[in-house]
C-alpha cells in the first residue's frame, strides 16, 4: 500500500510541474494571437484613443513576462485573478459552468460505462456471431462521425420528428433534477454514442485475449458455462487496459464538448473557453486549460492506480 | 402550396389582410382559389389580419452572437444579442419607431437653436428606474458622461466627440452643447451604446447594477447564456404586452432554427439564408424579411495603387453583377448597392440617382484610358465578415473576367480580421452594420480626417456638403445635399457596395407584431420585446 501512496505522490508532484509548464505554454500561445484584447472588446466601434484608454485600464501596458509573473504568484494562492474583459472573479465565471460540464460528463459516463462494459462482455460471448458484427459496426459508425452530426441527428428525430426531448439544453435554476435530466438527455446521449465505441471493444479485445490462456482452457473443462468463463475468470484479469480506456474517455468527457456544448447550447465550460480565447482574457483561458489538463493527468493517475490495485502482481512487486 | 407562384399569392394576401384592404369573406375565397383548404385559411387569416395586442405570456427569444464576457457596461456593449438585451431592459431618450421616424422614448420632446448648437431634451416625467427612482436629468447627464472625456473606455465615445457641455435647466430638461451644429443629435441618442442608468452620488453613471427605465426589469442575468425579464409596471410608453421575457442566447443558427421549429423559443434573430426557403414551409413559423440599414462594402484604399486611379474604381465597381450577388449569396434578402453608403432604409435617401449596372464593356474602355487593361488586384476576404463573404468575392472575380480583371481572392483568417485586414489590406469586404442617419455613417467612414475612412478617399466638395448638411435643420435643403453627396461617392469614391442585406428573422405564429418593422436592428429595432404581442 505504501508504494501505492509514494506513486501518488511522485505522480501528483510531476503533474504540478506539468501544469506549469502548461501554463506557460497557454500564456505566450495567447500573447501570440494576432489581434488585440482592447479592439475585441469595443469592436468595430474603437477608436485609437479609447483602445489605449482600455488598454491601460486593463494593464496591458506591462511587459508580457512581467503580467504572467504577477499571475502565476497569484495562481499559486489558488487565487486566479480577474478576468480582463468583465473585471469578474475567474471562479465565479468558471465555477457553474464547470458544474455544468462535469454534470454532463457524469450523467453521459453513468451511462455509457456500464452500457458499454455490458456489451463489451456480451460480443466477446458471441464472438464473430452476427450480434458482435452487428454491434461492432454500429458502435465504430457512431465514433467515426462526428459529434455535431451525431448531435443534429438526435436533433432531427427525437426532437423534431417525434418531440420526445427538447431540442436545447438551457439550463435554469428552477429546474427539478428529472426536468434537468430530461433537457439534458440528447447531450448526454451524443456523448454516450462517441465514447461507447472504445470502451466495448477494448473489453471485447481485452477479454478476447485472454480466451487463450490455459487457465481459461482449465475454466472450461471443469464444465463452467461460457458466462462464468468470461465474466469471474476472463474480466478480472482484463480490467487494466479497461480502466485505462475508461479514464481516458471520461477526460474526453470533460475536456472535448465543446461541440456538443455548442450544438445544445449548453452553458458548460467548453463555450466559456471559445469565448475566452475569442476575446484574449488570458485568465480565463489560463483556467479552462489548466482544469482541462488537471483533468487529464488525475484521471491518468487514477487509471494507473486502478491498474495496479486490480492485479495482485503489481500490488506486491518482488 | 409548395408552388412558388402561390406562395406569392398568399403572402400578397397576408399583407393585404394585415393592411385591412381586404375582407375576411374575400380573402377566404381567394385563399381557397390558390388552393388551401378552409381551415388552412381561416388560421392564415387570423395570423395575417390586424389584432389588437393583447397582454400576458412569456416570450422566448432565442438571439445570435452572445459571449460570456458582456458586461452590464454600456460603453462596451458589442454583441448582438447584448443589443437585444440593452432595449428591453434599458431604455434610451429618443427612439426609431417602426415606420423609421425618429420618437420619444425618456425624452418626450426637444428642440435646437438654429444653429443646431444647442439641443434641449424635456425628460418624460413618468419615466423611472426598476428600483422606483424617477429618471432625473442627473442621471441623463451621468449616463452621456460615461461616454466622455480622456478617461473613457466607451466605444460610443466618437459619436458625442462634438459635445461640449451637457447642463441641467433645472426643470426637467437637459441641454447639450456642441462644439459644431448637428441636426442629427437627437438620432445620435438612439444609438445603442447610450442608454439611460442611475447616476452615482458623484455623478458617475452607476450601470454596474444593471438597472434601468426601459420596459421589463432584469430578474437574472447569466451573459452569454440567458436573460430573464419582468415587466416593468410602470414603464413610460405603451407596449410591454408580455407578462415576462427570456432572451436565450442561442449562437448556433442550426440550434436556433431547430429550437422555433420545436417551439422552445417563441422568435429567433438571423435566420441562415440557405435554409430559409425551407423554413418558410412550416406552416407555424413566419419569417420577417426587413430591408435594413447595414451594409456590405468593399473599400479600396484610394491613395493605393492602382486604386488611385478613379477610372480603375469605376471600373471595378461596373464590374460586378449586383443582382446575381444579390440571388445567390444574399438569397434575395437584400437592397440592391448602388456604390454610395445610404441606404433606402435611411432618412433623406435620394431616389433620382441612376442604379449602376453590369457593364464590363464600359470597365473595359475605362481601364483602356487608364493605361491598365489586364489589370489584376487582390481583394482580401474572410467568413466572418457575413455567411457568404468569400463565395461573394469569388463569383464578382467571375464577373470581373468579362472586362479583362483579374481578381484574386485572398481569404484572411477570421480571427482579428478588423484588426489586421480592415483599414490595412488594399481591398477588402466589409459589413457595416445600420446607421440612424446619412450623416453617422458618412462622419464616420467617408470624411476626410475620420480615423475608419476605410477608403482613404479625399473629396473636398463631398466633405464640404458633409460639414453643411450637419447643421442644416431644413429637411429638403439637407435632402438635396446629401442627393450630391451620393452622387460623388457613387463616381469618385472608392467603395465598392454590391448590397444591402436585410434583416431576416423569423417567430411562431402565435406572435403578432404591428404594420411597420424598425429596420435599425433585428427583431423590429431590438424592441420585440416591447412591441410584440401573442395572440389572444
Amino acid at each position: 500500500m505504501g508504494d501505492i501512496i509514494k506513486l501518488v505522490g511522485k505522480r501528483l508532484g510531476l503533474g504540478l510541474l506539468i501544469l506549469l509548464i502548461i501554463s506557460i505554454i497557454i500564456f505566450f500561445m495567447v500573447e501570440l494571437l494576432p489581434g488585440d484584447i482592447a479592439q475585441a472588446v469595443l469592436g468595430q466601434g474603437a477608436t485609437a484613443e479609447n483602445l489605449k484608454a482600455l488598454r491601460t485600464k486593463m494593464g496591458l501596458d506591462d511587459p508580457a513576462i512581467v503580467r504572467y509573473l504577477a499571475w502565476l504568484a497569484d495562481a499559486v494562492t489558488f487565487d486566479f485573478g480577474r478576468s480582463i474583459v468583465t473585471d469578474e472573479k475567474v471562479t465565479t465565471i468558471i465555477g457553474e459552468r464547470f458544474a455544468n460540464t462535469l454534470f454532463l460528463a457524469a450523467y453521459a459516463a453513468v451511462i455509457a460505462v456500464p452500457v458499454s462494459i455490458i456489451l463489451g462482455v456480451v460480443v466477446a460471448l458471441l464472438r464473430n456471431s452476427v450480434f458482435d458484427k452487428v454491434a461492432n459496426v454500429v458502435t465504430l459508425s457512431f465514433i467515426s462521425s462526428p459529434e455535431f452530426f451525431l448531435g443534429y441527428i438526435l436533433i432531427l428525430y427525437f426532437s423534431v420528428k417525434w418531440g420526445i426531448f427538447p431540442s436545447i439544453a438551457s439550463l435554469s435554476d428552477s429546474m427539478s433534477f428529472w426536468e434537468l435530466l430530461n433537457r439534458t438527455f440528447l447531450p448526454a446521449l451524443t456523448l454516450v454514442l462517441v465514447v461507447m465505441a472504445h470502451m466495448m471493444r477494448m473489453t471485447r479485445a481485452a477479454i478476447i485475449n485472454l480466451l487463450a490462456s490455459p487457465y481459461i482452457e482449465m475454466a472450461k473443462l471443469k464444465g463452467a458455462p461460457p458466462w462464468k468463463v468470461i465474466v469471474k475468470h476472463a474480466l478480472p484479469n482484463a480490467w487494466a487496459p479497461i480502466i485505462n480506456v475508461i479514464a481516458l474517455n471520461l477526460a474526453y468527457l470533460i475536456t472535448g464538448v465543446v461541440l456538443v456544448e455548442v450544438v445544445f447550447v449548453y452553458p458548460g465550460i467548453g463555450q466559456a473557453l471559445v469565448d475566452a480565447v475569442s476575446k484574449r482574457d488570458f485568465p480565463v483561458v489560463q483556467a479552462c486549460c489548466l482544469i482541462f489538463a488537471a483533468t487529464f493527468i488525475l484521471l491518468n493517475l487514477a487509471a494507473d492506480v486502478g491498474a495496479i490495485l486490480t492485479n495482485p502482481r503489481l500490488r506486491h512487486p518482488k | 402550396m409548395t408552388n412558388a407562384k402561390d406562395q406569392v399569392l398568399l403572402d400578397r394576401l397576408a399583407e393585404a389582410a394585415r393592411s385591412g384592404s381586404i375582407s375576411r369573406r374575400s380573402f377566404m375565397n381567394t385563399a381557397m382559389a390558390a388552393g388551401i383548404t378552409s381551415t388552412a385559411a381561416t388560421g392564415l387569416w387570423t395570423s395575417s389580419a390586424k389584432a389588437e395586442p393583447s397582454r400576458g405570456g412569456t416570450f422566448r427569444l432565442g438571439a445570435h452572437d452572445g459571449n460570456t464576457s458582456d458586461t452590464h457596461d454600456p460603453g462596451t456593449y458589442v454583441t448582438f444579442s447584448m443589443i437585444q438585451v440593452a432595449h428591453t431592459y434599458r431604455a434610451y431618450l429618443t427612439l426609431i419607431e417602426p415606420d423609421g421616424s425618429l420618437g420619444p422614448d425618456v425624452a418626450s420632446e426637444w428642440s435646437a437653436t438654429p444653429d443646431a448648437k444647442e439641443w434641449t431634451f424635456v425628460i418624460n416625467d413618468k419615466a423611472t428606474f426598476h428600483s422606483g427612482k424617477k429618471v432625473t436629468a442627473n442621471d441623463v447627464i451621468a449616463s452621456m458622461n460615461h461616454h466622455r472625456g480622456d478617461e473613457t473606455t466607451s466605444a460610443a465615445k466618437a459619436l458625442l466627440s462634438d459635445v461640449e457641455d451637457i447642463t441641467d435647466n433645472g426643470d426637467g430638461s437637459v441641454t447639450f452643447v456642441l462644439g459644431a451644429g448637428n441636426a442629427d443629435l437627437p438620432w445620435l441618442m438612439t444609438d445603442y451604446h447610450l442608454p439611460i442608468v442611475p447616476a452615482n452620488e458623484d455623478g458617475t453613471a452607476n450601470w454596474q447594477s444593471g438597472d434601468g427605465c426601459g420596459p421589463y426589469k432584469l430578474d437574472n442575468a447569466e451573459f452569454g447564456v440567458r436573460y430573464s425579464f419582468s415587466r416593468h409596471d410602470d414603464w413610460h410608453l405603451d407596449g410591454a404586452y408580455f407578462d415576462a421575457v427570456e432572451i436565450i442566447v442561442l449562437n448556433d443558427p442550426n440550434a436556433r432554427q431547430t429550437a422555433l421549429v420545436t417551439g422552445d423559443v417563441d422568435a429567433v434573430t438571423q435566420i441562415e439564408l440557405k435554409t430559409l426557403a425551407l423554413l418558410q414551409r412550416d406552416p407555424n413559423i413566419a419569417i420577417d424579411n426587413v430591408p435594413s440599414a447595414a451594409a456590405i462594402t468593399m473599400p479600396m484604399l484610394c491613395d493605393v495603387d492602382p486604386f488611385t486611379n478613379v477610372d480603375v474604381r469605376n471600373a471595378l465597381k461596373l464590374s460586378v453583377n449586383r443582382q446575381e450577388l444579390i440571388d445567390k449569396i444574399a438569397f434575395g434578402a437584400a437592397t440592391i448597392g448602388n456604390d454610395f453608403h445610404h441606404s433606402p432604409a435611411m432618412p433623406y435617401w435620394p431616389e433620382d440617382i441612376p442604379q449602376r449596372e453590369y457593364d464590363p464593356d464600359e470597365a473595359k474602355s475605362l481601364l483602356k484610358k487608364a493605361g491598365m487593361e489586364d489589370l489584376t488586384v487582390n481583394i482580401s476576404v474572410a467568413d466572418s465578415v457575413f455567411s457568404g463573404a468569400v463565395d461573394m468575392c469569388v463569383l464578382y472575380a467571375e464577373h470581373a473576367k468579362a472586362a479583362g480583371i483579374t481578381i484574386n481572392v485572398s481569404r484572411e483568417p477570421n480571427d482579428g480580421y478588423y484588426s489586421d485586414v480592415w483599414l490595412k489590406k488594399p481591398w477588402c469586404a466589409v459589413q457595416w452594420g445600420a446607421r440612424p442617419t446619412p450623416d453617422v455613417m458618412y462622419s464616420l467612414a467617408y470624411k476626410d480626417d475620420a480615423a475608419w475612412n476605410e477608403s482613404h478617399w479625399q473629396n473636398e466638395r463631398f466633405n464640404v456638403l458633409l460639414r453643411q448638411a450637419k447643421a442644416e435643420l431644413d429637411n429638403d435643403k439637407r435632402a438635396e445635399m446629401y442627393a450630391e453627396m451620393a452622387m460623388l461617392a457613387r463616381n469618385d469614391g472608392g467603395t465598392v457596395i454590391p448590397f444591402f442585406p436585410n434583416f431576416v428573422y423569423a417567430r411562431r405564429t402565435n406572435v403578432q407584431h404591428g404594420e411597420n418593422l424598425a429596420a435599425s436592428w433585428q427583431m423590429d429595432g431590438a424592441r420585440a420585446c416591447s412591441r410584440w404581442w401573442f395572440e389572444a
